[in-house]
């Protein structure tokens, strides 16, 4: 299972440092995305990977999971919310104010080629 | 002592509050937001006082929120440093608002609630004793400054400011991937308990806590615009309006403050494994840092652009102090960096000012009609860059002979003293340059419908933050006594380490 979920979180970063690259707002956002939700999963599994087991004690529990990360994560998604639909209302401006989705602003012709 | 106890959290929770007072008082007068975001602005600088004052002897105050003791529970510390800068924050805020309240806040909706929100960020970014809190501060302060960074839109406001929230995200993913290893490795994320824990990190963890210490440099580093990471900086900064990016002059000051306060913290003498992670880092970088934003002086087209880039090179003076890493080059950083923040903040609302009393060319370097109250704007210019060119009498000056001096037992002392003297005159002669082109070459006489002479309520927020600058001459003394001895506690951490975790009372 741990080479699943590293396999997982290299993939999504690798996929969001790509898109993140490209010259239109829209993969831009879609990469940004892409990072948080590998960032998200690789907090996720700093506090190792467990299956079955509570996280808080009780007395039926024969091991723990560490519940520190699930608050980090839990902290990390709400802010990679609030960011992505903050960038996602900037996007738009910008395509409204510079005329199109290009992130230098690039005039028509040349945002086109992209 | 009931009183002090709480101390440590008031300068976090009074701007919250107030930006929380403010957005329901969003229909209300103009005048009544203003009255209270000035207020609770104001307030923060005796709250700043009184902690330096109670932090001058040395002692740590140590804050454990909803009192769950550290590691378990998150801690606000206030040491020497962080009310260091919790007193340059807030005495450049009260002068940015001030410049703001002329009218600017108007342009766009929630200024005074997106100003006490970064307000509230950078506070608790200076005082949390907890990396992952660290991050959310930042985020607050960096979501604040999205919004104030776009205030009153604009074209190449909207451009300067997609790249700069595009960049800031990227940070904050590499900043979480470098907490949650870190994490991963110690299984906490106290600073002071990461110190204990990295110091006995076993050598097949060694790898991963650089990579994690490098990761996080890289993330400060961008944040304080440190070569290569500054190309978002002249542009976001020259566009955006001018009380916020006077504001902004303390932003990359975060950015070199987390650099200190970790590097000293945590990767610090006795780090293991991680022991001077930095050293063949931070300084060449900073040094390249300097000169190149001194290239960017020369080569501006514009007086905001020239300022951005003087941003840019005060960076590569600072973090060149906090690079050599001993205790006086330190104590000449920190004497340097409350400097360098207002005069830059100056720097930014001269041009604004002087841009509205040009008319139709603004602050652009081209020949144009005689500006009205050229005298006064005259007088101010020639303060100004004397102090941001590090020129005698200004603090600039100290604060540059603090850092030659402190060079003078290091292995880099000739790139040191190099570097710093030669863009020191490429900057004494581009400003001299921008203010010959400003002030003499003009082509017509002045056009009173499209100039709008200087007030003196624009006058006063600029003038009162030159008088901050020769208070930092006059009181030079005490302040870098103060500077020196806060570079000493930091090159102690066992202090803040048994302050925070309870060894020692």
């Amino acid at each position: 299972m741990e080479m699943l979920i590293a396999l997982v979180i290299g993939v999504l970063t690798a996929g969001g440092v790509f898109l993140a690259l490209r010259g239109q707002t829209f993969p831009v956002v879609l990469g940004l995305t892409l990072m948080s939700y590998a960032v998200n999963l690789f907090l996720f599994v700093m506090g190792r990977l467990a299956i079955g087991v509570p996280p808080v004690i009780s007395e039926a529990a024969t091991g723990y999971t560490d519940p520190l990360p699930q608050a980090l994560v839990l902290t990390a998604i709400v802010i990679s919310f609030g960011m992505t639909a903050f960038v996602i209302v900037l996007a738009l401006k910008s395509r409204a104010e510079l005329g199109n989705d290009h992130v230098d602003g690039l005039q028509h012709e040349e945002g086109r080629r992209e | 002592m009931m009183s002090l106890a709480h101390l440590p959290i008031l300068p976090v929770v009074l701007p919250l509050i107030a930006g929380i007072v403010l957005l329901v008082l969003r229909n209300r007068s103009l005048a009544v937001q203003r009255g209270v975001s000035l207020v609770a602005t104001l307030a923060l600088v005796p709250l700043a006082i009184l902690l330096a004052q109670t932090a001058s002897d040395g002692t740590h105050l140590v804050y454990a929120l909803g009192n769950w003791i550290a590691p378990y529970g998150i801690v606000l510390v206030v040491d020497r440093l962080a009310a260091w800068m919790l007193l340059t924050t807030s005495l450049l805020a009260v002068f940015a608002l001030l410049y703001a309240l002329r009218g600017i806040d108007i342009g766009g909706r929630h200024f005074h609630v997106l100003f006490q929100l970064q307000l509230f960020g950078l506070n608790g970014a200076f005082l949390t004793g907890d990396l992952f809190n660290l991050f959310v501060f930042f985020e607050i302060l960096l979501l604040a400054s999205y919004g104030l960074l776009l205030h009153g839109g604009g074209r190449q406001r909207v451009k300067a400011g997609l790249h700069y929230v595009v960049i800031n995200l990227v940070g904050s993913t590499l900043f979480l991937f470098a907490v949650g290893t870190l994490y991963g490795v110690t299984g906490t994320l106290n600073m002071a308990d990461l110190a204990v824990k990295l110091a006995a990190t076993p050598a097949e963890n060694a790898a991963l806590v650089q990579s994690a210490g490098l990761l996080l440099f890289g993330v400060f580093a961008l944040k304080a615009a440190l070569l290569p990471l500054y190309l978002w900086l002249p542009a976001a900064y020259a566009h955006t309006s001018a009380p916020v990016a006077a504001l902004f002059a303390i932003m990359t000051k975060v950015g070199a403050y987390s650099i200190l306060r970790v590097y000293t913290l945590m990767f610090g003498d006795d780090a293991g494994p991680v022991t001077g992670l930095l050293d063949a880092w931070l300084a060449p970088l900073a040094l390249v840092t300097l000169a190149l934003g001194m290239l960017g002086v020369v080569a501006s087209t514009a007086l905001r652009q020239q300022a951005a880039y003087l941003v840019v090179a005060s960076i590569g003076s600072l973090l060149l102090a906090f690079g050599l890493g001993s205790a006086g080059a330190i104590a000449a950083g920190l004497y340097y960096l409350p400097h360098t923040t207002f005069a830059s903040a100056a720097l930014f609302l001269l041009a604004d000012t002087l841009g509205r009393a040009r008319g139709p060319l603004a602050d652009r370097f081209e020949p144009g009609p005689t500006m009205a109250g050229a005298r006064v704007l005259g007088g101010l210019f020639f303060v100004v860059v004397i102090a941001i060119a590090g020129l005698p009498p200004l603090s600039g000056f100290l604060g540059k002979f603090m850092l030659l001096q402190a060079a003078l037992d290091s292995p880099l002392l000739p790139w040191v003293w190099g570097v710093v003297l030669v863009t020191g005159l490429v900057g004494v002669i581009a400003l001299a340059r921008s203010g010959s082109l400003l002030f003499y070459r003009t082509h017509s006489a002045h056009d009173p419908a499209a100039q709008t002479p200087p007030t003196p309520a624009a006058l006063s927020p600029i003038a009162g933050l030159l008088l901050l600058l020769i208070g930092m001459v006059i009181w030079a003394g005490p302040l870098s006594d103060y500077a020196a001895a806060t570079a000493r506690q930091l090159l102690q951490p066992q202090q803040y380490i048994g302050a925070v975790l309870g060894d020692t009372p």
